[in-house]
């Protein structure tokens, strides 16, 4: 348990004390002048601090959503039809899963720089959408198996296609579903912006928070305090978001592997 | 119908995973640089295999990972032993261990660098007062060190995932088994080994195998800390692949590096799928 927390609680700590006071050696545990100030000045040592936190929630919002986009077809199919290779295919998903981005940066690297997509939110964005779609049909197959398929049959019946059984059955059913896949997407791709962002950009506009908060990192001095204080507001969102739906993903994503 | 529904997803996976894998491997028998390419045939390999450097690094990949992959499973067992017992506020413990799995491991690592900190950090802090250190003590610096502080990072971001699969799968395993053996005066102990254990063992063998892959593969947390350094000690075949193809632009070298790493992941995964068919198998046979 200290061995869990005790990086958040040091980093808030930080964040809590004047430069001067950390850096004195040995180690202080105790500091007289705890203040938010940190994350006042913070913002004006990396003025572009708010263009990082935009670029981290827009990446990972589209990312998401795209991500949706080809999940809710392919996931539906996948719960609803029997077909050659379906459960072969989904077994190559999960293999695809072990492949780190890192195997696949190379060609990606040179595609991207013939393309002139290069330092652009789309290079952060395409392999991004890839790395997510096989957990996520993983998931979003296992909420739509649980809609009884009578509903859809009676309304079959009754003259409905299947889009809009989709549209009108599926998908209202399965909101609690999609809004969990969403959010897995979500801070799934959060998380990745790294690699894909010191790898395939270098245009600050575009950098996510992340990376973002290397520039505490001074010629001279590191900022310590407001690099934690960045970090921390960087680390909100994400963990906000989690707490409040982690029994959701935490199901989902344990069902998926577990029992299958 | 269902082709034409899961169409979509298909042809995006294998643009942007499936082909760059052929890609890879075809770059593997190139020169291929920032300048042009060329066919270059083994090259790559044979120089590749006859560097002791890269034998090192091999090796250096599987010590780390088998270190960090048991300290996962060890903590994580009992971890998961420790929140499925019945004590008070549980479900606040089972909450809080998990920040390390969801929090960007790049902003996490950010706080393990701070603690590392030689001079100012709490760890070497704690070492002075105590007299363990008799001074400042770079973490990162030393090779020794630098080894066993990216293990440890690792082993915090890995073991709360670990826990939670555990907890679950503690959690599945029939009341009723618990009872009878309570009526039979089994001990705690014996209720552990001859009840839990055993019933929770399918998944201990696929969350080892899955931890090892995602050690296998982990980048961030390296690259973070030590770059790979000092001097190569915190080097894994991930780092060096990256290194090679994308911070000296070696495209051919890099991609023959990560021909090796995916053939390693496909064994892993390879391994995983069969393990996993014949769970499933077991279970539906009853």
């Amino acid at each position: 348990m200290i061995f869990i927390l005790l990086p958040f609680v040091e980093m808030f700590y930080a964040s809590l004390r004047p430069l001067d006071h950390l850096f004195r050696s040995p180690y202080q545990f105790y500091s007289d002048d705890l203040s938010f100030w940190a994350y006042r000045e913070m913002w004006n040592t990396v003025p572009m601090l708010p263009r990082y936190i935009f670029n981290s929630f827009f990446l990972a919002s589209v990312t998401s959503i795209i991500t949706l986009l080809f999940v809710i077809p392919a996931a539906y199919a996948y719960a609803r039809f029997k077909f050659p290779f379906k459960n072969s295919s989904l077994y190559i998903l999960l293999a695809i899963n072990m492949f780190s981005g890192a195997v696949l940066l190379i060609p990606l690297y040179k595609v991207l720089r013939t393309f002139g997509l290069l330092n652009t939110y789309q290079a952060m964005i395409v392999p991004g959408v890839a790395f997510l779609i096989p957990t996520s049909i993983w998931l979003l197959k296992s909420y739509f198996e649980k809609i009884p398929i009578d509903l859809e049959e009676a309304a079959f019946v009754d003259g409905a296609s299947r889009v809009q059984i989709l549209r009108h059955i599926i998908a209202p059913l399965s909101t609690p579903g999609l809004v969990v896949v969403g959010i897995y997407a979500f801070i799934g791709s959060y998380a990745q912006q790294f690699l894909f962002a010191i790898t395939f950009n270098q245009k600050k506009e575009y950098m996510p928070i992340p990376s973002g908060l290397y520039e505490f990192i001074g010629y001279t001095t590191v900022k310590w305090n407001e690099m934690m204080a960045a970090s921390l507001v960087g680390i909100a969102p994400v963990l906000i978001i989690f707490l409040f739906l982690q029994k959701y993903i935490v199901a989902g994503l344990t069902s998926g592997a577990v029992k299958n | 119908m269902a082709y034409a529904l899961i169409a979509p997803a298909a042809i995006y996976i294998i643009l942007i995973v499936a082909w760059p894998l052929l890609e890879t491997i075809r770059l593997s028998f190139t020169n291929s640089s920032l300048a042009g390419e060329d066919y270059v045939g083994l090259e790559n390999y044979q120089k590749m295999f006859s560097s002791k450097k890269f034998n090192g690094i091999v090796t250096r990949t599987f010590v780390w990972m088998f270190f960090s992959v048991s300290l996962k499973l060890i903590i994580g067992l009992i971890g998961a032993v420790l929140l499925n017992a019945n004590l008070k506020g549980r479900s606040i413990f089972r909450v809080l261990v998990m920040p390390p799995w969801v929090v960007p491991i790049a902003i996490g690592m950010l706080g393990w660098l701070w603690l590392y900190n030689g001079y100012f950090g709490i760890i070497a802090g704690v070492g002075m007062r105590t007299g363990i250190l008799d001074g400042p003590f770079g973490f990162l610096a030393y090779k020794q060190s630098a080894f066993i502080s990216t293990i440890v990072a690792d082993v915090w971001v890995g073991t709360p995932m670990v826990t939670v699969f555990f907890l679950a799968a503690m959690q599945g395993v029939p009341r009723d088994l618990y009872e009878a053996a309570y009526c039979d005066g089994a001990s705690r102990w014996d209720r552990f080994f001859k009840i839990t254990l055993p019933q929770i063992t399918p998944v201990i063998i696929t969350m080892s195998l899955l931890s090892a892959i995602w050690t296998f593969n982990s980048f961030e947390i390296i690259w973070i800390l030590t770059e790979g350094g000092p001097r190569g000690s915190t080097t894994t075949l991930i780092i060096d692949t990256y290194k090679q193809a994308l911070g000296n632009y070696k495209f051919g070298r890099g991609a023959a590096r990560a021909v090796v790493v995916m053939i390693l992941l496909m064994l892993f995964a390879g391994f995983y799928l069969a393990l996993l068919a014949r769970i499933n198998k077991k279970i539906s046979h009853g």
